[in-house]
Order: structure tokens, then C-alpha cells, then sequence
């Protein structure tokens, strides 16, 4: 077989149900979208009963509702309120422990507890774009953190093509889908018609290519594949929201001053959640926890957002002190200057920072309106909308 | 831990203190069961009422201060906790921010205490609730209602340590997402105080499902004009959101405000 697209092979739903269990069996810590809270979350899943077949999303600016569907598809739905960072890159991490000795020196003891092995089951294109920018940025570079290396080197990804975007999704724009990129072991398309329920599936890898010769499958069929590949160039044409299509990391170089800065700023809450929701955003911050003994300490690591005012507090206070300098800080980074620090936009187009804003701010609205408001300013009456 | 007091050896002396409230924060000290031999260990608790039977005089190197302001005579009495205290640490809610009875502060006491009481010539009570800020230098202040028992740790132990105690002012949003509850307001259209207050209970009420009602007063970084029409738009009218903003942190100055200014319409 033939690692990448070329070959592939049809998975029935039985034949995902199997892939679950002997990812569970192999000892992995299997993470799939299962229905919680009103909500489709990534959570650990112990068979393919616990994935959301019959459910889809309703998505819009600050709107987010389940809806059944009759069709029973496990993967017809968006990008949901976490992503893969929950799991690769965790909320709390502990850095090191230190114990005072008998002599009263400081033994500081580094985190070795062995990072856990995961399975990933659908992993939207989008989001294999969000890793594969999170390898770089905690991966890569002289401060590679090793611990998320090690959760990432072990994980085995099964990724899932966007069949049924959601309102709020540009992946187009980015470029990250919906068709899937590199970066999977596995990858699947959902097809749902008259011949049944079954799942495309092509080998990214060759750890891949043996867990897929242990299931039971069948050569692909041509029709299969061809509604498969249709599927997909159909949820393109299909995307909610667009980026304006210019140079992004120009536009946020150009219109720092802008005057739609003061209009989201208006209207952002300041409360952090699109950092928390972006599958890409990092920021970390570090706690350091004593015991009542004073002999033992403990540095633990957690997500901090540059929307937190004490994100950038140093002697003489708050760097970023106002809502305009930090809603902005966000934007420009995560398209503007994140190509300058890691050499890539830092959005994928999930649009998750839309839909789990309370106040529905759009992050694909503030950049056609700074487009605009750029184009005004130039006298450059076409405004593209 | 202060220098003098590594110097002489002795262990910290602790006192807590009781003002207007319902002694739940206090009783949280009680509450740290795991964690209360080791704590009897490295502090001496000279003074506290609800478990030390023969409260010791003196100064003390650690206060923490439970209740608000509502008498005269707690008005005098909180000037002498600050005077024998090298550490004041107010707990919660009332003493943080005058509590549940600064309600009192919107009304007329005259009126309640005629209503209240068949006699009130026995009652001496002032016109407001206030928090211990506003009498004395206060040196930290624990959030909540009540306080969350974690935090009260991490402030005596950060004393312990000689350092200062990390509870995050940040909006009550990020325990959701670090927590995983799939925001409410969002996915279920409940009104929520959570992007308004202050982070420390770990985001409770929002993952059984309800709304954060601000028991921890608000965040570093409150926009109520940004905010108030959510609640609007999940169903609140003005009665709603005012009610919502006057409860145990009504007189905190950004609740406060956002209140009556809601009021005046």
C-alpha cells in the first residue's frame, strides 16, 4: 500500500467502531467529539457509540445550538468549543517540584511523568493546520517545549474532511480546507447516501497504514470516492464567512490607528474567551504553589490570554492597559505579526473566536471593515464588502 | 513569613476576626480539613471564636478579617484589628466589598428598623454596609461568596512563604474554557455574570448549567456597557439586571455603578 491519498479504502460503520477500540487496545487514550452539555465536546470516547451520530450545529456570531440529523452523520458538524490544544498543549501543566533537603539546600526535580499516548479521532482540517502552527510555535525554535513534543510525537491523528461547514467557517480564506492537508495517519470522509453510512479512508502515515490493515475494509469503490471527493468541493462553496482577500499581515501593518479599533473595542467584553477557544493561541503563564510545610514547592504552567490586564503587568503596571491595545494586540498578532514570529498566519478559519465570543464579535467583520476603512482613507472608492 | 519571626523561631500568630456576616468564610479556616493540622503547625490561631475557646491578646501576624462595617462600635473595633494585626487579609465578599447587607446602602435603615423591630431603641446601626477598606489599610482581599477554601490556602501559605498569593483577576470566562463547560450564554442563551467577575470558585455554577451570579465581584476588566445588553438579549429587563448586579457585591464600585446607572434608565 501506498502511504498518502492515492490508495484508499472504505471503513462501514462497524469498521470505525473497531478503529476506536483498537486504538483503546493498543493502550491510547482515545479523544472524539461526544455530545455534553448541550454542546459536541472533545472528550474521551470508548467506542464508537459515544460519537455524535445525529447530531449537527447550529453556528452564528455568539450562537451555538445542537440540531439533530436525520441523516445520523458522526462528522457533519463544526469546529465545537475546544479544540486539540486541550489535550496537546493542557490548560495546567506542572514544570518542576523542588523539596527541601536535610541540609537545607533545594533539590529541584523536573516534570518527567510520561506524557499520555493519544488517539485523536476527527480531527477537522482546520485544526490539523492549528497543530501543525502549535508544533511550530512550542515545538520548534531554541525553547522547544518538550513536554508537548513528546504528547505530540505520540499521538495518532485520524483526521475528518469538512463536509457540512458551519456559518461562521473561512477555512477557504486561510487555506487550511475543507479538504485535508498533510499531517494525519488516517484520514476520512463521511459519505451518508442510499448505499449507506461509511467512511472514505486514506493512510498519512505508515503507524497509519498498519492500524488500517488490522480493521475490517474494502478497497474503495469509485462511486464512493467520487461522492466523497464531491462532498468536500461542495462544503467549499459553502463557507459562511470569508477574510477580504489582500495581504491580511499588510492590512494589520497599515490600519494600526485605524479608527474600527474604537468600534470592537466598544463592544469586546475583554473576557478572553476567543483566546481560550482558538485553537491556536499559546500564552501561558507560570504559578508557583508552596505547602503549609515550606519545604516543598511546586511550578505549575497555565493558559493566560493577552485579553487578561495582568497579562502584561511588570513594575510600572499593565503594558497593554486599555481594551483597544489588547482586542487589537490579539487581531494583529494572530494574522499580522505571528508570520513574522513563526512564519505563518496564526488563524485557520475555524472560526471558533466567532461563535464562543458572548458578544458574537467577527473576526472575519473587523478585517473587512479595517479592508474598508483602508480603502477609504486611500480614496479608493471600491470597497469590497 | 517575616523576618522576625524566623528570627525568634515562633510560629505566626493568627487571628481571625468577625464583622457584619454570616461567618461562612470564617468557617471555611475550619473547612480545610486535609489541610488543618499541617496549618495549627505553622501558626499559632490566638484568636478565633469559632474555635479557640481562651483568645489570646496581643499582637497578631496575620489577621483575617470576615464581615463588613454596619454598627459604630465595628467602626471603632476595626481601627484596633488594624492596629494589632501586621497582616490584614479581609475574606470574602462582605468584608471585601461590604456584602449581601450593602443593599441597605440603596434604602432608608430608618425604615427597615421600624419595620423589623417592635423596639429598635436597642438597635445602633449605621446607614450603610461598608467593606474593611473603607475604614482601614487593607493588605489583600479574598473574593467571593463565600470565599473559595483553595484561595484562603494560597494566601496563607503565600504569607508563610513570603510571597504574594496568585488568585487571578481575570474574568470568570477563563475557568470555563479551562474547565471545558461549553459556554452558556452561547450554546444555551442563559444570562451570565461570568465575563463581569472575578475568577477564583473555578467557574461552579456555569458547569451544573446556571448562570455565574458575580459572587466573586468584578473582574480586573468589566465592560458593562458592552455586557448589560447580553443579559437584555438572553431575556432580562431592567429589573432583572439590576437585581442580578445587587447581590452579595452590590456595593462594589463597578456593581455598583453599572446598577444605578441601569436604574436611571
Amino acid at each position: 500500500m501506498t502511504v498518502g491519498t492515492a490508495v484508499s479504502t472504505v471503513l462501514d460503520r462497524d469498521g470505525l467502531d473497531a478503529l476506536i477500540t483498537l486504538l483503546a487496545e493498543d493502550g491510547r487514550t482515545v479523544i472524539g467529539p461526544t455530545v455534553r452539555d448541550q454542546a459536541i465536546v472533545l472528550a474521551e470516547i470508548g467506542s464508537g457509540a459515544d460519537l455524535p451520530y445525529g447530531w449537527g450545529v447550529e453556528l452564528e456570531a455568539g450562537h451555538y445550538r445542537l440540531r439533530s440529523r436525520a441523516d445520523g452523520a458522526a462528522f457533519a458538524h463544526s469546529a465545537g468549543p475546544q479544540s486539540w490544544k486541550t489535550y496537546l498543549h493542557p490548560q495546567r501543566e506542572r514544570q518542576w517540584t523542588a523539596d527541601l533537603t536535610a541540609d537545607g539546600d533545594m533539590e529541584v526535580r523536573e516534570e518527567t511523568s510520561p506524557p499520555p499516548s493519544y488517539a485523536f479521532i476527527g480531527v477537522r482540517p482546520c485544526d490539523l493546520r492549528a497543530i501543525a502552527i502549535q508544533d511550530r510555535v512550542l515545538g520548534g525554535g531554541p525553547h522547544a517545549d518538550t513536554r508537548y513534543a513528546a504528547r505530540r510525537r505520540q499521538a495518532f491523528v485520524v483526521a475528518v474532511e469538512c463536509t457540512e461547514p458551519g456559518a461562521t467557517c473561512f477555512c477557504v480564506s486561510m487555506g487550511t480546507g475543507p479538504a485535508v492537508g498533510p499531517g494525519y495517519d488516517l484520514a476520512l470522509t463521511e459519505v451518508v447516501d442510499g448505499r449507506g453510512h461509511r467512511f472514505l479512508a486514506r493512510v498519512g502515515s505508515p503507524e497509519g497504514e498498519a492500524v488500517l490493515a488490522r480493521l475490517p475494509h474494502v478497497p474503495a469503490d469509485e462511486e464512493t470516492a467520487g461522492t466523497a471527493r464531491r462532498l468536500v468541493e461542495e462544503a467549499a462553496a459553502r463557507m459562511g464567512r470569508t477574510m477580504p482577500e489582500v495581504d491580511l499581515r499588510e492590512l494589520m501593518r497599515e490600519t494600526l490607528d485605524a479608527e474600527r479599533w474604537n468600534d470592537v473595542t466598544a463592544r469586546c467584553l475583554t473576557c478572553g474567551n476567543c483566546t481560550m477557544a482558538c485553537p491556536t493561541c499559546f500564552c501561558t503563564t507560570v504559578e508557583d504553589v508552596t505547602d503549609l510545610t515550606g519545604e516543598h514547592a511546586e511550578r505549575w504552567r497555565r493558559w493566560e490570554s493577552c485579553f487578561d490586564v495582568d497579562f502584561t503587568h511588570l513594575s510600572s503596571g499593565p503594558v497593554r492597559a486599555s481594551p483597544l491595545s489588547r482586542y487589537r494586540q490579539w487581531l494583529t498578532h494572530k494574522v499580522g505579526t505571528w508570520h513574522d514570529q513563526f512564519d505563518s498566519t496564526g488563524c485557520v478559519g475555524c472560526g471558533r473566536c466567532i461563535v464562543w465570543c458572548p458578544v458574537g464579535i467577527d473576526i472575519t467583520e473587523e478585517a473587512h471593515a479595517l479592508d474598508a476603512e483602508r480603502a477609504a482613507a486611500s480614496g479608493d472608492g471600491e470597497v469590497e464588502r | 513569613m517575616g523576618d522576625e519571626e524566623r528570627e525568634n523561631g515562633r510560629r505566626p500568630r493568627l487571628a481571625v476576626w468577625k464583622f457584619a456576616s454570616c461567618d461562612g468564610c470564617q468557617l471555611t479556616l475550619l473547612d480545610c480539613e486535609d489541610e488543618l493540622l499541617a496549618l495549627s503547625g505553622k501558626v499559632e490561631v490566638a484568636f478565633f471564636h469559632e474555635a479557640v475557646t481562651a483568645p489570646d491578646e496581643g499582637m497578631y501576624d496575620l489577621s483575617l478579617v470576615d464581615g463588613s462595617i454596619t454598627t459604630p462600635a465595628d467602626a471603632e473595633r476595626v481601627q484596633h484589628v488594624r492596629a494589632v494585626s501586621r497582616r490584614l487579609v479581609t475574606l470574602g465578599a462582605c468584608a471585601t466589598a461590604g456584602g449581601i447587607q450593602a443593599l441597605r446602602n440603596y434604602a432608608d435603615v430608618a425604615e427597615f428598623r421600624a419595620a423589623v423591630y417592635a423596639s429598635d431603641a436597642y438597635i445602633d446601626t449605621l446607614a450603610t454596609s461598608t467593606p474593611i477598606s473603607a475604614h482601614v489599610p487593607v493588605d489583600f482581599e479574598l473574593r467571593g461568596c463565600p470565599i473559595d477554601r483553595g484561595q484562603l490556602l494560597e494566601v496563607i501559605t503565600a504569607y508563610l512563604a513570603g510571597r504574594t498569593p496568585d488568585t487571578p483577576a481575570h474574568s470568570v470566562c477563563f475557568e470555563c474554557k479551562r474547565r471545558g463547560t461549553p459556554c452558556i450564554v452561547v450554546a444555551r442563551g442563559i444570562p451570565c455574570l461570568g465575563p463581569v467577575t472575578h475568577a477564583g470558585c473555578g467557574a461552579l455554577c456555569p458547569a451544573y448549567g446556571r448562570g455565574c451570579y458575580g459572587c466573586f465581584g468584578p473582574s480586573n476588566s468589566t465592560k458593562f456597557p458592552a455586557f448589560i445588553p447580553l443579559l437584555r438579549r438572553d431575556g432580562m429587563n431592567t429589573l432583572d439586571v439590576v437585581r442580578a448586579l445587587r447581590t452579595f457585591n452590590t456595593a462594589a464600585p463597578e456593581f455598583d455603578a453599572a446598577s444605578r446607572k441601569e436604574e436611571l434608565g
